[in-house]
C-alpha cells in the first residue's frame, strides 16, 4: 500500500495551480452523495492506450470485470490492450495470503501467451489493504522472466481518478521513461532543407483516432513525435520520452507531473495546448515552433496554418450558417472548458455556461476572458442543477461527458458527448468538421419535436378542457 | 450430469464475470424508488454505474459510500451510515440496498450493525426500508449477487404470514412471479401479457420492466427508480394465490418467501424453447383453473413449425455458450432441443445447479477459455455478452449477443427471450446467422486441365495441395 507520504507527495503538484489556490476539485468525497471514479480507474484509462502491453488488474473480478475492453481509444496496429486481463482474486486468495504467489504466476501466464514487451500491474484496493508487495513481485518477475514488469500502485481508495492519473505518469517517469534511446532517424524521411525535431504528447489519449487529424500535419512540418502518452503508443516509445526537446500537455492537467518531471530530470520544457477549436489547434503549432526556436519552422507552421485554416473555414461555412447563435451548455467538468469554448465560438455558437468544477483559477481568468465577465459558471454538476440551467438559459444543447448523456436524453434536450468514451473525434481541423456535423445532427433532428409533443389525443383533451 | 472444469490458470484473460455488487445492484434497481448503495471506494459505484449505463442506455441510480485511505484502514462504519442518511435526506427513496464489495469486505465491515446503528439514531427516517447485503467481489458473480440481494429484500420485507394475517390465495388471481437477473425488460412485458391470458395478476419480484425498460416520462430528472415492484406490495406477497419462481438461482429466496408466506411455490429453470414453456402454461393452467388460452396454442404450434423450418441449420451445428449458470443452461436446453451440440460450455463461477446442466462438461473460467476449447471442437456459432463479439471474430464465427452486458448494439436489453413467441425468434435468428455467416461451403477447386478464360484464374491464388 501506498503510505499517506506517499499519496500526499502526488497531491502535492507544483505545476497544478490547485496547490495555492481554493482546491475546489480534490475535495473529500461524500458518502452517498459522489460521483466519479476512483484512483485505479484514472491509471487505467490513464495508460491502457499504451497498445501493447499486457495490462493486468490485480484484485478480485469487480476492478477489470466491468472496465476491460474500453473501445474509445484506437491503435494503429498492436491491440494487446483490448485483451482483458486479471488475476480475479478469489476469498481464498485474500484469506490464505495466496494472491501474490497468483499475481507472480499470472504474469508468467501473460507473457507466455503474448510476449508483450512489457507487462503492467494496476494494484487494486483488496491487494492493497491486505499488503500484497507489488513492487516486490514485479521486481522478482522481471528478473525471472526478462520482460520488464511495471507496478502500478492504484488502489481505488487512494483518491480520485485525477490521483490515478498521476500515479500512473508516475510510474512511467520512475520505471519506463528513459530506458532506450530513439532509433535513429531513418535517412528515407529526412529532408535535406528542414531539421526534425523529436517531441512528445502527454495527456493525448486518440480518442475515436482523432489524433491522426493532427498526427500528419506534425509529420509535414517535421516534428517528430517519439510518444504521445497515451494514445496509440507503444512501450518503445514511452522508453525514449526523456529524449523530446519540447513536450506538449494536451488539454488536461491529469499527468501535468509527467511534464514538470520531465523538465526536472531532462531540463524538457513543456506547454499547454489542445486541439479542440482552429484557433487552438493554430496556436499549439505555433507553440511548437516558439519553443523549439527554430526560425524556419516557424514560418513553414505560419505557411501551414493559412492554408488549413483557409481550406476548413471554407468547408465550414455552411455548417456555420445552421449553428451560428444556437445557445450551449457546456460542462466538462472543468479541464477542457476553455478550450472547447474557443472551438465553438469559432463556430459562431453562444456559450451561456460553463462547468468549472475542476478548473483552476487560472482556467477560469481564461474562461472569463473568451466569455466575458458574467459568464455562468457552474460547480454544481447534479443532473438536476444542470437541468436547471438549461432550462432558465435556454440552452439549445448540453455538451458533456457521457454520464450526463441520459440526463439530457429524458430531460428531452439536445445532447454531444465530449468525453473519452465517445465514437467520433474532434481534434485538428478536420476534426472540427466532425464536430459541426454532430452538433447539427443532435440540435436540428426532428425527433425533439416529435418526443416533446404530447399524443395527439392528449392534445384534444387540452384543447376541450 | 456435467464434468466441472476449475480454473486451472492464474490469469484471467478476457473475463467472463462481472460482480456480485453489480447483480445486487440490478436487483435493486426493480424495485420503485429505490438506489443501491455500493459499500466500497468510489470506483466500484463508477465501474457499475457504466456498465449499466452501456447496456440500458438509462440514467442509472447508484450510490458509494466513497471510502478512503484512512476509512479503508481505520473504520467505514461512519461512510455507511452517513450515506443511508445522505440518500435518505436528499431522496427519500423507499428502499436502499447497502451492497458490500471486494474492499469493505476484505476489511471487515458490518453493514447489518451499521443499518442498526442508523435505524437507532434516525427513528425520522422509518419509512425507508434498508437492507444491507453481503454481496464481496471475490466471490459469485452477478447471479448470485442478485440472488443475495433478492433473498435479503424478501427477508426484510414480506412480513411473516402469522404476523400479517396473510393467506395463500385471499387475493384470488395474484401470483408472486421471482424472476432471475437473466429476464430482460422485454421477457417480462411478455410473461405479463401470458399470464393476463390466464386472467392471472403477475407480481414481478423485481420488476426491472416497469423501472429500466427506457420509459419517457414527463419528469425531467428522477435521483431514484422511476417504476419497479413497490414497496407496499412486498406486503402481499403472502396473499398471493401461488409464486412462480424463474432460475435455480433463486431457490433460496423462494424457500424464504414460502416459508414465511405458505404461498406454494413452483420452481422453473427458465422460459426458453418448447419444453420450458409448456411447463409454464401447464403451471399457469393448473394455477388459475383455466385452460390454455387458444392464442398460446397458436403460439405454440408457430413456434413448432419454426423448430421444423430452422432445424436444418441448427442440427449438429456445433455451439459454444459462454454465461452464468441460469442462462447457460437455458440456451443449452433450447439448442439441444433443436438438435445442436454444445462444444464449449463456459461459466463464471461454481454454482449448484452446474451438474445438472445436460453437457459432457463445463468450464469455469473466462472468454479465453471458451475461445480455446472452442478453437479445439471447431465450434461454428457463439452465444455471449458483447465481450464475446472479438472473441467470436478470432474463432471465425457469427455470435448471437445474450446476457450482461450487451453495450454493442441498441435495443440488446429490450430484446423478447421467453414464452413461445420469444423461443421462435431466437431459434429464427440463430439460424439467420447460420445462413449468412456459418454455412460450410465446398472450398472451390481448379482442375489443372481446366479451361476457364485466364483473366478469372489470375484473380486467385494457386491452390496448394
Amino acid at each position: 500500500m501506498k503510505s499517506t507520504k506517499d499519496i500526499a507527495a502526488l497531491l502535492d503538484e507544483p505545476a497544478c495551480e490547485h496547490n495555492k489556490k481554493e482546491k475546489s476539485g480534490c475535495a473529500k468525497p461524500k458518502p452517498g452523495a459522489s460521483a466519479g471514479g476512483c484512483a485505479f480507474d484514472g491509471a487505467q484509462i490513464a495508460l491502457l492506450p499504451i497498445a501493447d502491453v499486457a495490462h493486468i488488474v490485480h484484485g478480485p473480478i469487480a476492478c477489470a470485470g466491468s472496465s476491460w475492453d474500453n473501445r474509445g481509444t484506437r491503435s494503429s496496429g498492436a491491440d494487446l490492450y483490448r485483451i482483458g486481463m486479471t488475476t480475479d482474486l478469489t476469498e481464498q486468495d485474500i484469506v490464505m495470503g495466496r494472491s501474490e504467489k497468483r499475481l507472480f504466476h499470472a504474469i508468467k501466464q501473460a507473457i507466455d501467451t503474448y510476449s508483450p514487451p512489457a507487462v503492467f500491474i494496476y494494484n487494486t484496493c483488496v491487494p492493497a489493504l491486505i499488503g500484497d508487495d507489488i513492487n516486490a513481485i514485479c521486481k522478482s518477475a522481471q528478473e525471472r522472466w526478462g520482460v520488464p514488469v511495471v507496478p502500478i500502485d492504484s488502489a481505488g481508495f487512494y483518491g480520485t481518478k485525477n490521483l490515478g492519473n498521476r500515479i500512473a505518469g508516475d510510474a512511467m517517469v520512475n520505471h519506463v521513461i528513459g530506458t532506450r534511446d530513439p532509433d535513429p532517424l531513418p535517412l528515407t524521411v529526412q529532408r535535406a532543407e528542414i531539421i526534425i525535431h523529436d517531441v512528445n504528447l502527454i495527456g493525448e489519449y486518440n480518442i475515436a483516432g482523432e489524433f491522426w487529424h493532427v498526427l500528419p500535419l506534425l509529420d509535414e512540418l517535421g516534428l517528430r513525435v517519439l510518444c504521445t502518452l497515451s494514445g496509440d503508443a507503444r512501450f518503445r516509445e514511452v522508453q525514449t520520452m526523456h529524449k523530446a526537446e519540447v513536450n506538449m500537455m494536451v488539454c488536461s492537467k491529469a499527468m501535468v507531473n509527467v511534464a514538470r518531471k520531465l523538465q526536472q530530470q531532462y531540463g524538457t520544457p513543456w506547454f499547454e495546448g489542445s486541439y479542440y477549436g482552429i484557433t487552438d489547434t493554430s496556436q499549439s503549432l505555433r507553440d511548437f515552433a516558439r519553443a523549439l526556436n527554430d526560425p524556419d519552422l516557424t514560418e513553414r507552421t505560419e505557411t501551414l496554418i493559412l492554408r488549413e485554416e483557409t481550406r476548413i473555414r471554407k468547408e465550414l461555412e455552411p455548417w456555420k450558417a445552421r449553428l451560428k447563435g444556437k445557445r450551449v451548455l457546456l460542462f466538462t467538468g472543468g479541464v477542457k472548458s476553455w478550450s472547447v469554448i474557443s472551438a465553438l465560438q469559432d463556430l459562431g455558437m453562444v456559450v451561456v455556461a460553463t462547468g468549472t468544477k475542476k478548473s483552476t483559477e487560472e482556467d477560469k481568468a481564461r474562461i472569463r476572458e473568451l466569455m466575458g465577465e458574467d459568464t455562468v459558471m457552474i460547480d454544481d454538476g447534479s443532473p438536476r442543477a444542470l437541468l436547471k440551467i438549461v432550462h432558465d438559459y435556454k440552452a439549445d444543447i448540453l455538451i458533456a461527458g457521457g454520464r450526463n448523456m441520459y440526463t439530457a436524453l429524458k430531460a428531452k434536450v439536445p445532447f454531444l458527448d465530449i468525453n473519452q468514451e465517445r465514437e467520433f473525434g474532434y481534434e485538428g481541423y478536420q476534426g472540427m468538421l466532425e464536430l459541426v456535423r454532430q452538433l447539427a445532427l443532435t440540435i436540428e433532428s426532428p425527433v425533439w419535436e416529435a418526443v416533446r409533443a404530447p399524443a395527439p389525443w392528449k392534445k384534444r383533451e387540452v384543447n376541450n378542457g | 450430469m456435467a464434468d466441472i472444469l476449475k480454473r486451472n490458470k492464474a490469469l484471467s484473460v478476457n473475463p467472463l464475470k462481472a460482480s456480485q455488487p453489480i447483480g445486487g445492484s440490478l436487483a435493486t434497481l426493480g424495485f420503485n424508488r429505490a438506489m443501491p448503495m455500493l459499500h466500497g471506494s468510489q470506483g466500484c459505484t463508477a465501474f457499475a454505474k457504466v456498465f449499466f449505463v452501456r447496456h440500458f442506455r438509462e440514467p442509472i441510480p447508484l450510490q458509494s459510500t466513497a471510502m478512503d485511505q484512512g476509512s479503508s484502514v481505520m473504520g467505514a462504519d461512519e461512510n455507511v451510515v452517513e450515506g443511508i442518511k445522505t440518500i435518505a435526506e436528499k431522496s427519500r427513496p423507499a428502499l436502499i440496498t447497502i451492497l458490500t464489495t471486494g474492499l469493505s469486505e476484505t476489511q471487515g465491515a458490518d453493514v447489518h450493525r451499521n443499518v442498526r446503528e442508523f435505524r437507532e439514531a434516525n427513528p425520522e427516517f422509518a419509512d425507508v426500508a434498508v437492507v444491507a447485503v453481503n454481496t464481496p467481489d471475490f466471490t459469485g458473480s452477478v447471479e448470485t449477487g442478485f440472488a443475495a440481494t433478492l433473498t435479503e429484500i424478501i427477508r426484510a420485507l414480506v412480513p411473516d404470514a402469522k404476523e400479517a394475517g396473510t393467506y395463500p390465495g385471499k387475493r384470488k388471481r395474484q401470483v408472486n412471479v421471482l424472476v432471475n437477473y437473466m429476464l430482460t425488460p422485454g421477457d417480462l412485458e411478455a410473461m405479463r401479457d401470458i399470464f393476463e391470458q390466464f386472467q392471472l395478476r403477475p407480481v414481478f419480484v423485481p420488476d426491472i420492466s416497469d423501472s429500466l425498460d427506457g420509459c419517457l416520462t414527463d419528469e425531467d430528472f428522477s435521483p431514484v427508480t422511476i417504476g419497479g415492484t413497490l414497496i407496499s406490495e412486498m406486503a402481499t406477497l403472502g396473499d398471493a394465490l401461488a409464486t412462480v419462481v424463474i432460475g435455480p438461482s433463486l431457490l433460496k429466496a423462494a424457500e424464504l418467501l414460502e416459508q414465511k408466506t405458505g404461498v406454494p411455490t413452483y420452481n422453473l429453470d427458465h422460459l426458453y424453447g418448447l419444453k420450458a414453456n409448456d411447463a409454464l402454461m401447464s403451471a399457469l393452467a393448473e394455477i388459475s383453473g383455466n385452460d390454455v388460452p387458444e392464442r398460446i396454442e397458436r403460439q405454440r404450434s408457430q413456434l413448432q413449425d419454426a423448430m421444423l423450418d430452422t432445424h436444418f441449420m441448427l442440427g449438429q451445428l456445433r455451439i459454444a455458450i459462454a454465461a452464468d449458470a441460469d442462462l447457460l443452461n437455458a440456451f443449452v436446453e433450447q439448442v439441444q432441443e433443436m438438435g445442436a451440440e454444445v462444444v464449449a460450455a463456459v461459466t463464471s463461477c461454481n454454482v449448484p445447479l452446474l451438474p445438472r446442466i445436460p453437457v459432457a462438461s463445463i468450464k469455469i473460467g473466462d472468454l479465453e477459455d471458451m475461445e480455446l476449447i472452442g478453437k479445439a471442437n471447431k465450434v461454428q456459432l457463439v452465444i455471449g455478452n458483447s465481450h464475446a463479439v472479438d472473441t467470436a471474430e478470432r474463432l471465425g464465427t457469427p455470435i448471437l449477443r445474450a446476457g450482461f452486458p450487451l453495450y454493442d448494439i441498441i435495443g440488446g436489453y429490450q430484446k423478447t427471450w421467453v414464452g413461445y413467441r420469444g423461443s421462435r425468434q431466437t431459434l429464427f435468428d440463430l439460424a439467420n446467422l447460420v445462413i449468412n455467416f456459418s454455412h460450410e461451403e465446398i472450398p472451390v477447386y481448379r482442375s489443372i486441365y481446366g479451361q476457364k478464360p485466364a483473366s478469372e484464374l489470375s484473380n486467385y491464388p494457386p491452390i496448394c495441395h
